[in-house]
């Protein structure tokens, strides 16, 4: 038996995590809509599809993008030998330029000091491995991520300490919770190296307020600790409030900027996970050197980093794009979650992010994880919609999930929400008692609400704006 | 002063070796023909710059090899979706197929077997994740490319240990060698995990032989260690003999297959070092699994996936593409030694690779590492040329340079071989008595071009090098 290390051998990687479970069960019979109807649908995958038509206009008038068209082909060579790990000067521009504007040019980026990754994925890691010792920890509010314990912990050593966040004031970072878990890694014999936040937040789909980024920013300057912040779905934020940034905060508090780090990428912003453009952004020389020198271990394709910059060079480009993507996302969030709310499902009231936060609470049949996991299994078995269960983004409190609604087609949407209907209408009959004789009304008046399509529901009646109150559903008013 | 990690703050990414300051000496003044025509001439970088012209056609042929172009469009979306860390299914197979066309198809590589990583930079990394724990330890023979004192090391806390190989015998691997630095190990108390081989070796340009490579099996299958193949310059064989890989050696030889990992990339077969393409191709059902999921730390652009897989699943350009390399390498190869002989300067004898391993230890005032570095001062400051000293690869003597011959056009070969055979010139001035009247038959053929170069009896692989008249006269 031939061995190998003790990483390789162990479960760091992360993969037995109920997380990747419904995946499994979407893999095995993945939804189509005309070879299998009957498939499960993808609501667990936080991905940005709606604005590719968008996209692929831009590239069609641009061919000087592509190193392999006649355009541009004249830059296939010097694009081809390009390793340095500075990256391209274009690109760095271009990105700084991109983040930017994504935050309203209220800041400005400095080229110099972008720094490449392998995507999201590999700048946690790097900025982990620059931080901190193997042993030593990160607090990290939840829920928060799966990805991270695998990205932060695995082959660096790091350990992580939640911050427990809680639905009663919907999961906001109390300075409180941050000081009860630096307590805690105290007790534990763990050293604190730093704080990760994740803003706008993943699963919550919520922005940081200004006050409690101020909090935060005394908080890791108090303690001397650095703070990271996940930025990534920056341009998700597709209503108010406005998002505010690491980078705007800084400059309106006293702050120690050798502890600012920003972790970006064009992931979840632009839809392009698959370009594997990951960025990390320090304020801390030392830090920025040597990311860059660990970067070798996971640079962008020259060639992206050409289409990338010549992308977000194009300034009106940018500005429309950031437009059009926001309005699609409000369009699909608040129609997804208007539906939900026709059948009495709830949310966390959000504002950004490619996901809501579900909650299921009531339809536990115990306030337990393990009912959480019940759930969670009829939802992928009978009503077949691959979502996450909250466990799995180690929430505190059963009963939440996080759903998907960025990642499909207008059509895929209506089979996952007729699904959900039905399975709702299913659960409620055993659970409303016969008396209520609402329940012809409610059916009729239920099936009316549900026949609203997507057509309907973008009439200019008023619900369109995002500040007119969501419609009430005539089910959840029967029930308070 | 706020507190970064030990790995952050120590040197383990190596940039101190002098491996790099002649990079810095060369970024400060670049050459250019017409901008800086004193500037320093890169000999120090290992590209393959001879095929773009080749390639280009390629592309220029097939639009939709581009995710960008009106044919590509269409897939452009899905495309950039994809995050699978399997990668796209025909990037894998199209690589596979490469590897297999690039060892004369006499093996299949299988494209479940192929896992992607950023770069072979990327790859050397995590195979040492997976298969060591920090203070263990992996064998890499002497001399070896600088990179891997920081891809190895650095973030996984793995040990190297030098198998020492010597010029008496062309730095061979011998099993003494291997069986010296295994217990050398032991005695630093370090766990042997594995050994590393470079096959074609960086920086010396040769192959491994059948017999060397099936030592080194049974050694690796002997001590139960594993055994990782760097074949990154695998399609860089340009003349006799022959490649020959460990997936073909393992077809011969008993063998344990959970032992073998190869690394592979297209930075220098295809010339494409900024695409990031690295692969790691092991024999072990768990480490591929592992390595697997650590590729997400490093995944291809899946824009680069796509084109790499329209071009690589193109059998003719392929096959085309193999060859012409082979040929384009093989003339520069040629030229540069041949001209190099001509004022004296051998090389190791060497049929692969992108540089020469060049011998100026009779250019030493002392036979010593420090006399290796003035020499090296002096060939950066005042011949402007970076190349690299032997010292950096961690070779055991000094006086060898690794030099870089594919990364230029022809025009800088030319005045980077004027400026060498001036500096012999007058270096010789000052070793050769005046009495050696050559000194005006040697001018004369200094002047011999490329073009003269590429006349018939010289162009065969199989005819031997000229001799020097400078050469005769010293031995």
């Amino acid at each position: 038996m031939v061995s190998m290390s003790k990483i390789a051998t162990g479960n760091g990687h992360g993969e037995n995590s109920p997380y990747f479970e419904g995946w499994k069960a979407y893999e095995t019979n993945p939804f189509h809509p005309i070879d299998r109807p009957d498939g499960v649908i993808q609501m667990g995958l936080a991905e940005n599809q709606l604005c590719f038509e968008f996209i692929k206009k831009w590239l069609m008038e641009h061919p000087e993008a592509s190193v392999c068209t006649s355009e541009g082909v004249g830059r296939f060579k010097e694009t081809a030998l390009f390793q340095d790990y500075h990256g391209m000067p274009e690109f760095r521009q271009a990105v700084a330029k991109f983040m930017g504007k994504v935050r309203g040019d209220r800041v400005k980026f400095d080229p110099e000091r972008i720094v490449m990754s392998g995507g999201a994925t590999g700048a946690h890691e790097t900025v982990a491995f620059c931080l901190a010792d193997p042993g030593e920890a990160l607090l990290l509010p939840t829920p928060y991520y799966p990805g991270f314990d695998r990205d932060l912990r695995w082959r660096t050593g790091v350990e992580l300490v939640p911050v427990i966040c809680e639905s009663c004031n919907n999961f906001q970072i109390t300075r409180n919770a941050l000081e009860a878990a630096y307590e805690k890694a105290g007790e534990d014999g763990l050293r604190v190296k730093g704080l990760l936040i994740t803003n706008p937040s993943n699963p919550l789909g919520t922005i940081m307020d200004r006050d409690t980024l101020k909090s935060i920013v005394r908080f890791v300057n108090e303690k001397n600790i650095h703070l990271i912040g996940d930025e990534i779905y920056a341009a998700t934020v597709f209503k108010s409030p406005e998002f505010v940034s690491i980078s705007e905060v800084i400059e309106e508090v006293e702050c120690d900027r050798d502890l600012i780090h920003i972790v970006y990428s064009l992931s979840k912003d632009m839809g392009f996970p698959g370009f594997r453009v990951g960025i990390i952004y320090s304020y801390n020389d030392a830090v920025m050197n040597c990311a860059r020198k660990m970067s070798s271990y996971g640079l962008v394709s020259s060639q992206t980093q050409h289409l990338i910059a010549t992308m977000l060079n194009d300034h009106d480009f940018v500005d429309d794009f950031i437009v059009e993507s926001r309005e699609q996302l409000f369009k699909r969030h608040e129609y997804f979650t208007w539906s939900l709310s026709q059948v009495g499902i709830g949310s966390l009231k959000g504002n950004g992010g490619l996901f809501i936060w579900m909650d299921l609470r009531k339809l536990l049949k115990d306030n337990t994880f393990e009912g959480e996991m019940d759930l969670w299994r009829v939802i992928i078995n009978e009503v077949k919609l691959n979502v996450s269960p909250g466990s799995s983004f180690h929430c505190h409190e059963p009963g939440w999930f996080r759903v998907c609604f960025a990642n499909m087609d207008d059509n895929t949407m209506e089979v996952a929400l007729s699904r959900i209907r039905a399975f709702i209408l299913k659960n409620n009959e055993s659970i409303v008692p016969r008396k209520l004789c609402r329940r012809s009304s409610l059916k009729l008046s239920l099936s009316r609400s549900l026949s609203r399509r997507i057509d309907d529901f973008m009439s200019p009646t008023g619900i369109m704006s995002p500040h007119s109150p969501l419609p009430q559903s005539p089910l959840v008013r029967a029930r308070t | 002063m706020v507190a970064m990690s030990k790995i952050a703050t120590g040197n383990g990414h190596g940039e101190n070796s002098p491996y790099f300051d002649g990079w810095k000496a060369y970024e400060t003044n670049p050459f250019h023909p017409t901008d800086r025509p004193d500037g320093v001439i890169q000999m120090g970088l290992a590209e393959n710059q001879l095929c773009f012209n080749f390639i280009k056609k390629w592309v220029v042929k097939h639009p939709e090899a581009s995710l960008c172009s009106a044919q590509g469009v269409n897939k452009f979306k899905e495309t950039a979706l994809f995050q699978d860390y399997h990668g796209m299914p025909e990037f894998r197979q199209s690589v596979a197929k490469f590897m297999g066309k690039v060892r004369g198809d006499r093996v299949k590589f299988d494209p479940d077997r192929i896992v992607m990583s950023g770069g072979a930079t990327g790859a050397h990394e995590m195979v040492a994740f997976c298969l060591a724990d920090p203070g263990e330890a992996f064998l890499v023979p002497t001399p070896y490319y600088p990179g891997f004192d920081r891809d190895l090391r650095w973030r996984t806390g793995v040990e190297l240990v030098p198998v020492v190989c010597e010029s008496s015998n062309d730095f061979k691997i011998t099993t003494n060698a291997l069986e010296t630095a295994y217990e050398k190990a032991k005695e630093a108390n370090l766990r042997v995990k594995g050994l590393l081989i470079t096959n074609p070796s960086n920086p010396l340009g040769t192959i491994l032989d059948r017999e060397t490579l099936k030592g080194i099996i049974e050694f690796i299958n002997e001590k139960n260690i594993h055994l990782i193949g760097d074949e990154i310059y695998a399609a860089t064989v340009f003349m006799e003999p022959e490649f020959v890989s460990i997936s073909e050696i393992l077809e011969e030889v008993e063998c344990n297959r959970d032992l073998i990992h190869i690394v592979y990339s297209l930075s220098k077969d295809m010339g494409f070092p900024g695409f990031r393409v690295g692969i790691v191709y092991s024999y072990n059902d768990a480490v591929v699994s592992c390595a697997r999921k650590m590729s997400s730390f490093g995944l291809v652009s899946t824009q680069t996936q796509h084109l790499i897989a329209s071009m690589l699943s193109d059998d003719d350009f392929v096959d085309n593409f193999i060859m012409e390399s082979k040929e384009r390498l093989f003339r520069r190869h040629k030229y540069f030694t041949w001209s190099l002989s001509q004022v004296g300067i051998g090389s190791l004898k060497s049929n692969a690779g992108l540089f020469i391993w060049m011998d100026l230890r009779k250019l030493l005032k002392e036979k010593t590492f420090e006399a290796e570095m003035d020499l090296w001062q002096v060939i950066i400051n005042e011949v402007k040329l970076n190349v690299s000293p032997g010292s950096s690869f961690h070779c055991n003597e000094p006086g060898w340079f690794r030099v870089c011959f594919a990364n230029m056009d022809d025009q800088t070969m030319e005045v980077a071989l004027l400026r060498i055979r001036t500096f012999m010139l007058e270096h010789n001035k000052a070793m050769v008595p005046r009495k050696l009247c050559s000194r005006s038959s040697l001018k004369l053929s200094f002047s011999r071009r490329q073009d003269d170069f590429m006349s018939q009896s010289i162009m065969s692989p199989h005819s031997p090098l000229p001799q020097s008249p400078l050469v005769q006269a010293r031995t």
